[in-house]
């Protein structure tokens, strides 16, 4: 049998989303981005919105996401993707807006951005990639960084005594009224994967209704600054990552559910 | 013929604003120009006109805003005072970078640090010369009167959409201070999400079956591919030198001695000039109003007849520089002001050019 009889429309059990641009993705082999550029893209896809959808990716290494994402993107500064998605939204309020950020980006450098548009309830949806380092710029220590990992500005191990403590910046934004839909899901798994679609997809349900901030953490790996092979890291992951940063639902409208 | 209204500087930036059919505004408090936000929360445009007015968490929170606006081929504005205008300076690059449309206002006050809150001509360098980080500049405008204020909000849109590029007023807290006379132009309506698709077709307003999706972005990793891009830029400001200067010479026909002065410095350079002419001394004033692009080659052309030149700014000597460059060093250049947010007065400005130039 030759390969053209086996690759046949009948034969096809899975296929590159349509919101995919031909581009080859960049990132590591094995990193976690990618699955979650695809949940998102099958989410956008499946409520068939990609012409009303605008997103922004700041600094980091998912800077690049416009060479991938078949939509209308924006690069922003370090940091400052919730600020521009603020204007975004509130300018073509009939839109869908997303930012997509890493932890240095969130939780560091664009702490305050993050805080108050929370604080406003902007009716946007933010995807946040905690993988626990700096990825782009090859590994330093990063806002939730766990005590005792080894980053490249901590070769020793997170020093909470010098360095303080990883910031559990989720439940922070939890508390904040404005922020309608908090969740921290992960990508490494099947069953992960299907959770985090899941949890995008009510991200934007919300977004329709004007609920707010919906907040969908991924807890994800980067093996490159981690210094481990992409199963290695998905083990360290589970071990170390996940009981401080627990998986599930952190606030949860009482109501609505899709 | 438009309105006629007695109103300070800065809340003639925040009118015209709403009547140059602007989109959004974004900004953060510091004297000496709050009044701006504080005129449009009182005026409600969004009700009106439908514009975003939105006092953001800080001036870089601000900037970004504008930032995404821009993005949306919004007309979309900031306005701050010195410090935060520094604060500022991360993102007007990007804006740059990008090539994205923005008025940006500073109403200048002393520095360095957080030095005081009278007015001062001290940022002259961060808004001509670059400020943020790369090989950028802005357009800047330099109003002398609160109709100025009003007029190159708009003028500032036009250059800002024409070039695709950032535009600052570079105002002081003079300006924006005093109360003046303006006529205000007639209310330009806002344009429809359609007419910003059509005038903006690179815009981010969502990807439609049209066409290829749009990106806004700065970044060029391929190091080749940024020299091409800085190029580009280069090109619009060499357009922008062509096409967009902008100046006013007061009694400069017989004059053998120019007052080089913008903003604030210009008007009190006009009453000098007078002392000046009441006792014979043949004293021009050149403005330049456009600070980038500088009008260089009008002030080399009127120096064949100067003989001497007084650069008076509010602060240490900035814009002196480009004058002896526009004039070749073929003429002397002197510096005079006061710095700090000290204003000099007409008459010191006289003494200032006489002991300059006419032996005391
Ligand atoms: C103002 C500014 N400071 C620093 C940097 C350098 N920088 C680029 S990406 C990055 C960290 C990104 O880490 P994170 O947000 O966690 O995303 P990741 O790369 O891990 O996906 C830093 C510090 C920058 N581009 N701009
Ligand atoms: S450096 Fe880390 S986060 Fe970045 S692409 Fe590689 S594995 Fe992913």
């Amino acid at each position: 049998m030759d390969i053209k009889d086996i690759i046949k429309p009948e034969n096809i059990v899975y296929q590159k989303t349509k919101l995919f641009t031909e581009k080859p993705l960049s990132y590591c082999p094995g990193c976690g981005h990618g699955t979650a550029h695809r949940m998102l893209l099958e989410v956008l896809e499946e409520m068939n919105i990609q012409d009303k959808t605008v997103g922004i990716a700041p600094v980091g290494c998912s800077v690049l996401a416009y060479e991938f994402l078949d939509i209308d993107m924006q690069q922003a500064a370090h940091g400052r993707a919730p600020a521009v998605a603020t204007a975004v939204k509130r300018l073509m309020p009939d839109k869908f807006v997303f930012t997509y950020q890493g932890d240095g980006d969130l939780a560091a450098i664009g702490t305050a951005e993050t805080i108050h548009a929370c604080n406003r309830g902007e009716n946007f949806t933010m995807i946040f990639i905690n993988n626990g380092i700096y990825g782009m710029t090859g590994g330093q220590m990063a806002p939730t960084t766990l005590p005792g990992m080894r980053a490249s500005t901590c070769p020793f191990g997170r020093d909470t005594e010098i360095m303080g403590n990883p910031l559990k910046i989720t439940e922070l934004l939890a508390q904040l009224p404005g922020v309608y839909y908090v969740t921290r899901q992960a990508v490494h798994t099947p069953n992960a994967v299907r959770k985090t679609k899941k949890a995008l997809r009510i991200a934007f349900e919300n977004q329709k209704l004007k609920k707010g901030i919906s907040f969908v953490e991924i807890v994800s790996n980067c093996n490159s600054g981690w210094k481990m092979t992409p199963n290695q890291s998905n083990k360290w992951m589970e071990d170390n990552m996940f009981p401080f940063y627990p998986l599930g639902d952190i606030k949860v409208p009482q109501l609505e559910k899709v | 013929m438009g309105e006629l209204k007695l109103m300070k500087g800065n809340e003639a930036v925040a009118e015209a604003a709403i009547r140059a059919g602007a989109d959004g505004y974004f900004g953060y408090p510091i004297t000496p120009q709050s009044e701006i936000m504080e005129y449009l929360m009182t005026e409600k445009p969004y009700e009106t006109t439908g514009m975003v007015v939105l006092q953001a968490e800080s001036e870089v929170a601000a900037i970004n805003m504008v930032y995404g606006g821009a993005a949306c081929g919004r007309m979309v504005m900031t306005s701050s005072s010195s410090p935060g205008i520094s604060l500022k300076m991360e993102g007007i690059s990007y804006l740059a970078g990008a090539e994205l449309p923005a008025v940006i206002v500073n109403v200048v006050r002393g520095g360095p640090g957080l030095g005081t809150i009278q007015p001062s001509q001290s940022d002259y360098f961060q808004a001509t010369k670059g400020g943020g980080h790369g090989d950028y500049r802005m357009y800047v405008l330099a109003p002398a009167s609160v109709q100025e204020m009003s007029d190159f909000v708009k003028i500032g849109f036009e250059m800002a959409f024409k070039y695709l590029n950032p535009v600052m007023i570079l105002s002081d807290g003079a300006i924006g201070q005093m109360m003046e006379k303006v006529v205000l132009f007639d209310p330009i309506p806002r344009r429809t999400p359609e007419e910003i698709e059509k005038q903006c077709p690179w815009a981010t307003t969502g990807k439609n079956a049209n066409r290829k999706h749009n990106v806004i972005t700065s970044l060029l990793l391929d190091s080749h591919e940024q020299e091409q891009h800085v190029f580009k830029l280069r090109d619009k400001y060499e357009r922008m030198q062509k096409e967009d200067v902008k100046f006013e010479k007061i009694q400069c026909d017989d004059a053998e001695f120019l007052f080089v002065a913008y903003g604030s410095s210009a008007r009190i350079c006009q009453k000098a000039v007078d002392i000046a002419r009441a006792q014979g001394i043949k004293v021009g004033l050149f403005r330049p109003i456009t600070l980038f692009p500088f009008p260089s080659e009008e002030l080399l052309k009127l120096s064949s007849q100067i003989k001497g030149i007084l650069s008076v700014e509010m602060s240490l000597g900035q814009m002196i520089e480009d004058i002896k460059l526009a004039v070749e060093c073929k003429i002397p250049v002197n510096h005079f002001g006061r710095t700090g947010g000290v204003i000099h007065s007409p008459g010191e400005v006289f003494e200032a050019l006489k002991s300059t130039y006419l032996g005391g």
